[in-house]
């Protein structure tokens, strides 16, 4: 089972973390940091495998881990996955993002996280590999985009309408009226300011 | 008042991302945290799910979010696609499974599940596969298996790993998807025949029956793998050139578990496994990976000969390949096959030990495991060569594990005595700070009981220590050896290597070196008086050692002040008994082969005070008493619990100290009247509440409560339990109690044991102890004794006024010698297996 997927950057910073097990928000902090230590100081010629860190417990799980450019991908795992199979799974993953995002950078990733979640989520479920047919996921995660994109057409609408009304930029309103002795209040009309 | 739109994720990422320092991205995420909460309190339906996306963002970057999940909710149960993706987004990520949001959620997903839009069904699928509690699970596993029976493929593979799920969670559901599973393999969609592998495979490792009733499948698997490695060339499935490696790996796997102890399975796969073996092209990394699944698939169920060899093979040729990944794997599963085939794994030692010196620390570590595996009585000097010269030059990680499986290896198959000494020092030397602690009585008792070697090693371990007083291990065997044996090292008297020529001036000058360098241990402080006082019976130099004794009577250091105070009174009121105590230590028996428990178990500084213990047979004491205290010592026998509180004894009684043996001796047996060997008036030994009992017996006996600590009022009592799932665990629970006028305040109690065991002291229900007999205060201890070595538990109080008269009495003292009354504030009764102890200010 894969008990997690980390994304992070070379200076550890986070870019895609999935749990398949549940930790509390502190502890999760913790093993991405645990992992990123472990991962960061090894060789770029030395294998893609190691023993887990304690958190995520210890030798009983694999970290089995790719480096591209700027991003470490790294899947942690437990004795019941092949070692060798996770390093294609990283790979069709990889490549995934690529077609999805047209080479795909760490920009995206970070200004996309939902939709890598998406990606990801068509293609490992409660830790267990759905699909490696790259050509099915990227067919089912633009079916999704799609049906995002005509709610944003039809129903979005409205929602576009209230938000154009409420950024706009209205110049200051007059509190007060004076017409030689008539003073007319005018209410707060604080939304919109 | 309204508030004004909320900022964009995009524009959100873009600010945070010009944050320069920790400090301002804090800030600013905290400013938008407090904007979506306020937001969210208005119940504004338009922007949640902008607020929601915003919120995934920062409870990645590990801030808090949990203020969202029911925000969450309400997505999943609105009408749009946007929404409900990530609202179900959202509890996956920031919901657990103790949430009561679950109760809620359960509705929504199960509406979601019938919904006419596959996307949404199958996010409500996904959702519940990732996070779905055992409630849950049970509510919808008629949904899941509904759609695990569908034709829409989409929906089918999840609804498949949905299964798998459940099934973790509640295992009693399994049953339930048994007729689904029928149709699952002859499913043309990969996606779907992947996940029901998966679901198979969860079936059949949780149960036998399963197992058994999924074994007829096996021609149907062999068939699909057949197909794939048939099968040309389908732009689909195509990873690197091999037809979808993931789904043969997966039925390779599955294949292991259904052929594994049974003849008809294995049978009717030998020979695919035979021609995905064969035909698997193994230039790229997914070649590589399906011959792995297929080698272990090999070795796991009951193949033909001739294909275990043609695995072992392959893994061989892994060893040599390029791919760091593959020669890792190949160490990985060669590991595994060590037990089964030992001889077609020992052909490719070589290869194996030169591993030793990859670069890579996952495959060096793997190395060395394999390594020891491989060691056995024909090649262990070679091995232990390859070994020890790794150990010289691996990292520090390395050291701990590697020395004790060089002294383990050395134990089992050392071909000489000498072979074996030497090589224990030579890892002492190398690698001495990263032994465990029961190296050094191990060592000591190897030596003591290869009685030709002992010229030899004293030599050896004089020139080691000339040469390095770093090696804190080292040191303490040397000085244990050097007191031991001075006369033999003085006199030159070495067979095995050309003898040296010391004066009794030097050895004692290195001995004192050991006692005032900055380098040596206090432990280390201690053996080197201990050894300097055995030499006062083997050197003439009595003086010397006289003054050094008495040098240290005025250390700070307590432990090797109270040792010279002891050993100072022995030169002066009992030199008769000198010679004797100090006599050569007897041959120890090995007491039980249960690995290293059965050497003594040491706590650090009580090192040197159970060797000193072994002294007792040669004290001129009955020996049925001394044997007795050996039994209660190293014996493996049962011993009756009986609770033995010593009584004060007149001060008149002389040999009190026999008395002490003799009470001690009740957990062995009836005790001998004493005999009056040493007539001396001593004062009477403050007993009073000093209980000593074993604790831990190989029997599952129930323990009696007992008070463990009764004096000033203050009362002590410990009950016993065992813990029911793992019966050495023992659960310790006290109870303290106040009889006197005061309250007792910051009353702490603490517990220490030795490293085999594990202590656990659970928080105490008050650190006051209220006066009269008013209340007390309870706490939980749980022991854990994995090896099952008896224990004995010793309490004693710490106070102020007791610390200043450096209360700590060694076990040593009641041994030998006779104390003055201030020393006694507390007394240990026999080596400390289990030191409990109760502090009260």
């Amino acid at each position: 089972m894969i008990k997690a997927i980390l994304i992070f950057n070379n200076h550890g910073k986070p870019r895609l973390s999935k749990f398949y097990e549940h930790y509390t928000e502190d502890t999760e902090q913790q093993i991405i940091r645990e992992t990123f230590h472990l991962v960061s100081k090894r060789d770029e010629n030395v294998c893609n495998f190691l023993e887990g860190g304690l958190l995520i417990g210890g030798s009983e799980n694999k970290l089995i881990y790719r480096h591209y450019a700027t991003l470490y991908f790294v899947f942690c795992v437990d004795s019941s996955e092949s070692e060798l199979g996770i390093l294609d799974l990283i790979q069709v993953f990889v490549e995934t993002l690529d077609k999805c995002f047209e080479n795909v950078c760490e920009l995206d990733l970070i200004f996309h996280m939902d939709k890598v979640h998406n990606i990801l989520a068509e293609m490992v479920m409660g830790g267990m590999v759905l699909e490696t047919n790259m050509s099915e996921i990227i067919t089912q995660a633009e079916a999704h985009n799609k049906m995002e994109k005509s709610e944003a057409g039809i129903a979005g609408a409205p929602a576009r309408a209230v938000s154009a009304v409420k950024n706009m930029n209205l110049p200051e309103m007059p509190k007060n009226i004076n017409i030689g002795d008539i003073s007319i209040k005018v209410p707060n009309l604080p939304s919109f300011k | 008042m309204r508030m004004p739109a909320p900022i964009r994720l995009r524009e959100l990422i873009r600010t945070i991302r010009t944050a320069r320092t920790q400090a301002e991205e804090r800030e600013m995420i905290q400013k938008e945290c407090a904007a979506i909460r306020s937001s969210f309190r208005e119940e504004d339906n338009t922007y949640r799910c902008r607020n929601v996306a915003k919120l995934l963002y920062m409870h990645m970057l590990g801030y808090p979010a949990h203020f969202g999940q029911l925000e969450c909710l309400k997505l999943i149960a609105s009408q749009k696609f946007t929404d409900k993706r990530i609202g179900y987004l959202g509890a996956m990520l920031l919901l657990d499974e103790r949430q009561d949001v679950h109760l809620l959620m359960t509705n929504c997903i199960k509406n979601d599940l019938n919904h006419s839009t596959q996307y949404v069904q199958g996010l409500a699928l996904c959702t519940l596969g990732c996070m779905g509690s055992s409630e849950m699970c049970r509510d919808l596993a008629g949904e899941v298996e509904k759609l695990l029976k569908t034709s829409n493929s989409y929906l089918r593979k999840k609804a498949a790993l949905c299964a798998v799920h459940v099934i973790r969670k509640v295992p009693e559901l399994m049953e339930m998807f048994l007729p689904a599973t029928k149709n699952l393999l002859s499913e043309k969609n990969h996606g779907v025949l992947h996940t029901s592998v998966v679901l198979l495979t969860e079936m059949c490792e949780r149960s036998p029956d399963m197992l058994s009733h999924f074994r007829k499948l096996v021609p149907q698997l062999v068939r699909i793998l057949k197909n794939l490695i048939m099968s040309g060339y389908s732009p689909e499935h195509d990873v690197s050139g091999i037809s979808d490696p993931f789904l043969q790996v997966r039925i390779l796997r599955l294949l292991r578990i259904l052929g594994k102890g049974d003849d008809d399975s294995s049978e009717a796969m030998n020979d695919i496994l035979a021609q995905v073996a064969t035909n698997t092209e193994t230039s790229k990394n997914v070649g590589n990976a399906i011959l792995y699944e297929t080698v272990l698939t090999i070795m796991d169920i009951k193949s033909e000969s001739g294909l275990r060899v043609l695995a072992i093979n392959i893994l061989g040729r892994f060893l040599l390949n390029n791919d760091k990944n593959i020669r890792y794997v190949a160490l990985t599963s060669l590991l595994k096959t060590v037990q089964t085939d030992h001889n077609a794994v020992q052909r490719h030692r070589s290869t194996i030990v030169d591993c030793l010196k990859d670069l890579d620390v996952s495959i060096k570590r793997r190395a060395m495991e394999l390594s020891f595996a491989l060691v056995n009585g024909n090649n262990i000097r070679g091995m232990m060569k390859e070994l020890l010269y790794f150990l010289d030059s691996c990292d520090p990680d390395f050291k701990a594990d590697c020395a004790s499986g060089i002294f383990l290896a050395a134990e089992k198959y050392a071909p000489s005595k000498r072979w074996h000494i030497d090589t224990i020092m030579r890892v002492l030397t190398t690698a001495g700070s990263y032994v465990r602690d029961d190296s050094v009585p191990n060592l000591i008792q190897l030596i003591t009981n290869s009685v030709e070697m002992h010229a030899y090693t004293v030599q050896r371990l004089y020139k080691a220590l000339l040469d390095d007083i770093s090696q804190q291990p080292l040191v303490q065997v040397a000085s244990w050896c050097i007191g031991e044996y001075g006369d033999l090292l003085v006199s030159g008297q070495c067979e095995e290597e050309e003898p040296i020529q010391v004066s009794e001036d030097e050895v004692l000058d290195v001995l004192e070196g050991l006692l005032v360098s900055n380098l040596s241990t206090p432990v280390t402080r201690g053996y080197s008086l201990t050894a300097i006082m055995k030499l006062s019976t083997r050197f003439s130099s009595l003086n010397r050692i006289k003054k050094v004794v008495s040098i240290y009577g005025s250390s700070i250091d307590v432990e090797l002040q109270q040792r010279a105070v002891e050993y100072n009174a022995l030169f002066k009121k009992y030199d008769h008994m000198r010679p004797a105590l100090l006599e050569r230590m007897p041959i120890m028996e090995k007491t039980a082969t249960n690995g290293p428990s059965e050497t003594v178990q040491t706590n650090g500084e009580t090192d040197s005070t159970i060797l000193d213990t072994k002294h007792l047979p040669s004290i001129s004491q009955p020996a049925s008493q001394a044997n007795d205290l050996l039994d209660l010592l190293g014996g493996n026998d049962v011993v009756p619990i009986i609770q033995t509180t010593v009584p004060t004894k007149p001060a008149s009684a002389g040999g009190e100290l026999l008395d002490l043996l003799g009470d001690l001796s009740l957990t062995g047996g009836p005790t001998p009247t004493p005999a009056s060997s040493v007539p001396m008036s001593q004062p009477p030994f403050l007993l009073d509440g000093l209980t000593s009992q074993p604790l831990f017996n190989d029997i599952a006996a129930v323990i009696p409560p007992m008070t463990a600590y009764n004096k000033n009022g203050l009362i002590i009592e410990f009950t016993f339990e065992r813990s029911n799932p793992n019966p050495n665990i023992a659960v310790i629970t006290i109870h303290a109690t106040n009889s006197t006028e005061a309250d007792m305040t910051e009353f702490v109690f603490q517990a220490a044991v030795p490293k085999t065991f594990q202590l656990q002291l659970l928080s105490p229900s008050s650190n006051v102890v209220p006066a009269f007999n008013q209340g007390s205060v309870t706490q939980v201890i749980r022991v854990l004794n994995p090896q099952k070595v008896r224990c004995y538990c010793e309490p004693r109080t710490h106070s102020a006024s007791y610390r200043s008269r450096s209360s700590e009495i060694s076990p040593f003292v009641l041994k030998h010698l006779q104390k003055s009354d201030e020393c006694l504030s507390g007394a240990k009764l026999n080596i400390a297996k289990l030191k409990l102890r109760a502090a009260s200010h």
